[in-house]
């Protein structure tokens, strides 16, 4: 069984949510459609206020190469276009609407069948792609046609399809494998298309066993294609890791995926490439997991971006009473809610209730020195050197231990015994260091 | 035995002298011409290395005093009086500048701002700046981690357990600049210290609605405008609904302080007023919730109207 | 609904806390400690509630009114300290020899340093050479007889009955002393004391811990399980000891003790398990370990076959504790390096 050779820890699996179907969610009485949904620059609104829209209708043009458009997920009267908080209160630009039934874009196509032919060609389909708005919903959401048109340096040689989900708690990547297996393989042959490569692996931790059965009795029908299982560690998700976990090749420092061949996409990305270039339908809903081990029912969600989570929490039997942190992604990488009434967007993953004896920090003590974080570090970093190198910000210490390679996987904190936040320090000091090397002049 | 001591005494003396041949070659082929009124420069400084001129260091200060002249730069620290004797050692005339101190912005101590969440990780404001707008509910105040304090070299800006806000020790404050660069919010700026250290300040920083950031913290700045309305010298602009004070501008006449119905603008230094002008108005932090209440109501009015 | 609780990533933390690795050590300590016990009775009991019971003490006090800290006895180190420096002293050390034992490991190897994760050296080692310079007597050769009162209970007889045959000095001292007389090796080895299965399960000479080598290897294996520690340090000393002791004993097998021999005496098992691994003064990264494992495994066989002493182990230790700021330059490897620019 393959997987990355570097560091890595064994966080508890709690995959409790894993046999809850996916349940459409219920329209809201009004979304905020955030125009910063993607990594790069916001995008820009190109509706007024009072107009009608519809579902699928653009409504903000990208303003950048990495960039995407959005587009409304509601039928019903553009509200106004203000700021908005995001989960951590920070204000962004959205448009808000309020809904008026349920009336879609004519062009989309929304029966249930299976398309299996793909029409389009190379360029066509990352135009569309491009056009419906798809961004990488692994974490990142890094625009897909981005990734799909490499500089001319690299030459890829493969498409990684990523249904490791190796976050614990989260389960909607494996609800897609379960419920929609056909359209992520025919994702997966779109992408291959795409990028003129006849390989597509997808990577599948062993602790997800059914999802793994079930593409495997369907991938012979698409050529190319084929399922890797991958032992269970984080963080296996991530990018480098996959791609040395399931071709064995490692993304140089400070380089791109693609060096090594490999383009990568989340098994919920291969679904919206599919639903974008054989339904034409642009990326306005995503799945989410509402789970906690606190929380009375596990659900699984298709929801509309723009969705405030208060209406979900509320959806799903309100936040539990126990219930101390609220985190949207994973507990290993995601982000602590702080607004409740914020939005969902496209890379919206879960709700995660945790306890306050899940997750409350114990009081930090002396560094015993043990080496546990530099032996789980997937990066071969020294965490417990860039801890104290940061606290005395010393810059150029830091460059010379590679801080900028840190991928923030939080391996480090996750396993320290004295509790020490390496990660915190560790962020703040990778940061002012590539702030540092990115105002260096180039030679 | 006579010849073991001569021998030992020979030997030490002739390696002795044969080093100190070498580290007189080696000294002359390495010899580094240098301006030597650096070194005097060098030596007038306060030696403190603390950046504040916006060099690497007092020697590089130095440097740059006698290769390009004393017109653009200043040793917040050592002042005009070492600046006067710096000028003197190069030969040049150099204005005197105003002294500075360094002024927090912020009067949202515990009592009159609530924390809304708890913040659980790596105790420095620049953490939780990058994380979110901060465990209360004004996203531009003070977080009370003490980065301000952990850059201070000179021992002069504390935070204060009580109020969670730093406090300047305005004899001990050089004006360097330092805490200005580490706070992650600009909440603390370098004013005039003023005749006989008398200053009016906005202490807020809060750009929100007033009702928004009223509701946020008891002692901000609502954006009013009734202190730019007040202001004889016109030293108050408001902006984002945030009112500053030109303190090139101000002439001390304090009509803002009473005027403001936060509390937000600050006065220090100044003799106490006669207790018939206003019962209410002296210093801020005791003042602020009287005279706030029965006042509230007429504050939402303007702001309303600037929606 | 509660406060929300924020912070940055990751969310939840792993079992591990420096209490839990220390109660681990204890645990794999204990085999040893029950051994000693077994054959020595009250007088290994005394022998290791004295020594935590100081350590103990000595920890908090020094804590609160020296350094003047929060109470750092919860962790658990200084009950490890009190074990390590038990199992290295004579069965029968008068209890002001304990005492002298752990004010040297805890006041000086330890808390003047800083407290845990500070010190540059092992304390219970640091205590133990310091013991060994001092009272050269009660730490070697006829201490190791039992006292007058006789053991208390526990299997005295079969513990004398072996003390007699190795003269109540340690296997290697023993041996080193025949040798030094002229006697050849193959005699000295006929010695019914100096019988593999003796060594393996109980070699009466030596310290409490250097007592029985499967219990040692059973506490390392147990610390295996647990990821307590890795094998990196501790193999590559028993492979050092034993290649280097062995290459010697292929030179001359009627000068130098065969390599097994080597390996299974003097506090070796012990060192190589508990002492050179303790995580405070070993290095980080896994070449600084095998790098450090050799050094100690070639200063030990140095020391033991030229030097005076007939022990090595805790020098070789103490040594090598010193180069680990500099082993600790060692990077580890890293993910990938940069791309070379075409």
């Amino acid at each position: 069984m393959r997987t990355f050779r570097m560091g890595g820890v064994h966080p508890a699996d709690k995959k409790i949510s894993k046999d809850a179907a996916i349940e459409r969610l219920p329209l809201p009485k009004t979304v905020y459609i955030s125009m910063g949904q993607h990594l790069g620059a916001p995008a820009e609104p190109c509706v007024a206020v009072g107009d009608k829209v519809k579902v699928g209708q653009l409504i903000a043009n990208p303003t950048g190469f990495v960039s995407a458009p959005v587009h409304s997920s509601v039928s019903g009267t553009v509200k106004s276009i203000e700021m908005v908080k995001d989960l951590a209160g920070k204000p962004g630009k959205a448009v808000v609407i309020d809904v008026e039934g349920d009336e879609w874009m004519e062009d989309i196509d929304r029966s249930q069948d299976i398309v299996r032919e793909i029409k389009l060609e190379k360029k066509e389909i990352v135009d569309r792609i491009k056009a419906c708005g798809v961004v990488g919903l692994g974490g990142a959401t890094f625009p897909t046609n981005v990734k799909l048109s490499p500089p001319p340096t690299a030459t890829p040689t493969c498409v990684i399809i990523n249904g490791a989900e190796c976050e614990p708690y989260l389960t909607s990547d494996y609800r897609v494998m379960m419920e929609m297996p056909e359209q992520v393989l025919i994702g997966g042959t779109i992408l291959m298309k795409a990028l003129g490569v006849d390989k597509c692996y997808i990577g599948i931790e062993e602790n997800k066993p059914e999802a793994i059965k079930k593409l495997k009795a369907l991938a012979p029908q698409y050529k190319g294609v084929e399922i890797v299982t991958l032992k269970k560690k984080y963080p296996q998700g991530g990018e480098k890791q996959l791609i040395d976990a399931v071709i064995g090749k490692k993304v140089p420092s400070m380089g791109l995926p693609v060096d090594t061949g490999a383009v990568v996409q989340n098994v919920g990305t291969a679904f919206a490439v599919y639903e974008a270039v054989q339904k034409n339908k642009p990326l306005f809903e995503g799945i989410m997991t509402v789970t906690g081990d606190c929380l009375e029912h596990q659900r699984n969600f298709l929801h509309r971006v723009g969705t405030p989570l208060s209406f979900i929490m509320e959806y799903s039997g309100g936040v539990p009473e126990k219930a101390s942190k609220l985190i949207s992604g994973g507990p290993m990488m995601g982000k602590a809610i702080v607004n409740v009434d914020a939005p969902t967007l496209k890379g919206t993953s879960s709700i995660l209730y945790l306890t306050e004896a899940q997750t409350k920090r114990k009081a930090e003590s002396n560094c015993i020195r043990c080496g546990k974080c530099v032996s789980a570090c997937p990066m071969g970093l020294e965490p417990y050197l860039l801890n104290k190198l940061g606290r005395a910000s010393r810059f150029d210490e830091l460059e010379e231990h590679h801080v900028y390679d840190c991928i923030e996987c939080g391996c480090c904190s996750f396993t320290c015994p004295a509790f020490i936040p390496l990660l915190d320090t560790i962020r703040q000091s990778k940061a002012a260091v590539m702030k540092i090397m990115k105002s260096r002049p180039k030679k | 035995m006579n010849t073991t001591i001569i021998f030992t005494i020979a030997t030490l003396a002739i390696l002795g002298l044969l080093l100190a041949i070498v580290l007189y070659i080696v000294a002359q082929k390495f010899k580094v011409e240098e301006d030597p009124r650096i070194d005097t420069v060098e030596s007038l400084l306060p030696g403190a290395n603390c950046g504040g001129c916006g060099k690497a260091g007092c020697r590089a200060f130095a440097e740059a005093a006698v290769k390009e002249g004393l017109g653009s730069i200043h040793c917040p620290v050592g002042g005009n009086p070492v600046m006067q004797k710096i000028a003197e050692a190069l030969g040049q005339t150099i204005e005197a500048k105003d002294p500075q101190v360094a002024v927090v912005r912020c009067s949202g101590s515990c009592d009159k701002r609530k924390k809304t969440t708890v913040y659980d990780g790596l105790a420095t404001c620049a953490t939780i700046a990058s994380l979110y707008g901060g465990d209360t509910d004004c996203r531009f105040g003070c977080l009370g981690r003490g980065d301000c304090e952990a850059v201070c070299k000179f021992d002069a800006i504390k935070i204060n357990p009580k109020t969670g806000l730093p406090e300047v020790d305005e004899e001990k404050c050089t004006a360097c600049g330092a805490c200005t660069k580490a706070c992650p919010k600009q909440i603390i700026e370098l004013r005039n210290k003023g005749p006989k250290g008398r200053r009016v300040y906005v202490a807020c920083r809060n750009q929100d609605k007033g009702a928004v950031a009223r509701k946020a913290c008891l002692a901000a700045c609502i954006g009013c405008g009734k202190c730019a309305k007040t202001c004889p010298f016109e030293a108050i602009t408001v902006e984002n609904f945030l009112a500053y004070i030109d303190y090139t501008k101000c002439r001390m006449c304090r009509k803002c302080v009473v005027e403001c119905p936060t509390g937000a603008i600050h006065e220090v230094n100044f003799p106490p007023r006669p207790a018939a002008v206003k019962p209410a108005a002296p210093a801020a932090p005791a003042a602020a919730k009287p005279v706030a209440e029965p006042q509230e109501k007429k504050v939402e009015i303007p702001v309303e109207k600037k929606d | 609904m509660n406060t929300l609780i924020v912070s940055p990533s990751p969310h939840v933390h792993g079992k591990d806390n420096t209490r839990r690795l220390m109660g681990d050590v204890i645990i794999a300590l204990l085999p040893a400690v029950l051994v000693s016990i077994w054959f020595f009775g009250l007088s290994a009991i005394h022998l290791v509630c004295v020594s935590v019971l100081a350590c103990v003490v000595f920890e908090y006090l020094i804590q609160k009114f020296l350094l003047k800290g929060k109470s750092t006895v919860g962790d658990l180190s200084a009950v490890v300290t009190g074990v390590l420096l038990a199992l290295n002293l004579p069965v029968c050390s008068p209890w002001w020899l304990i005492v002298i034992g752990a004010l040297v490991a805890i006041g000086i190897a330890k808390m003047t340093f800083g407290g845990l994760g500070q010190n540059l050296f092992n304390p219970a080692l640091v205590a133990r050479v310091v013991l060994l310079v001092s009272f050269p007597v009660l730490m070697t050769g006829t201490a190791f007889h039992a006292p007058e009162t006789g053991y208390l209970f526990g299997n005295g007889d079969f513990a004398s009955a072996a003390l007699d045959a190795t003269s109540g000095a340690t296997p290697l001292g023993f041996v080193k002393e025949q040798l030094a007389k002229g006697v050849a090796m193959e005699e000295i080895m006929a010695n019914p004391g100096l019988s593999y299965t003796q060594l393996l399960f109980a070699n009466m000479g030596g310290s409490a811990g250097e007592f029985s080598a499967v219990v040692l290897i059973l506490g390392f294996i147990y610390l295996l399980c647990r990821r307590v520690i890795k094998p990196w340090i501790s193999l590559s000393i028993l492979l050092t000891v034993f290649v280097f002791a062995g290459a010697l004993y292929l030179g001359d097998s009627s000068k130098y003790l065969d390599p097994v021999f080597h390996v299974l005496n003097g506090g070796l098992l012990l060192g190589a398990f508990f002492m050179a691994t303790d995580y405070v003064t070993s290095p980080m990264t896994t070449k600084g370990q095998v790098i450090f494992g050799i050094g100690i495994g070639v200063i030990t066989v140095l020391i033991r076959t030229f030097g005076a002493y007939p022990e090595g182990v805790s020098f070789a230790i103490l040594i090598m504790n010193s180069t680990v700021p500099l082993l600790n330059k060692f990077q580890p490897k890293r993910f990938a390096k940069e791309a070379q620019k075409k």
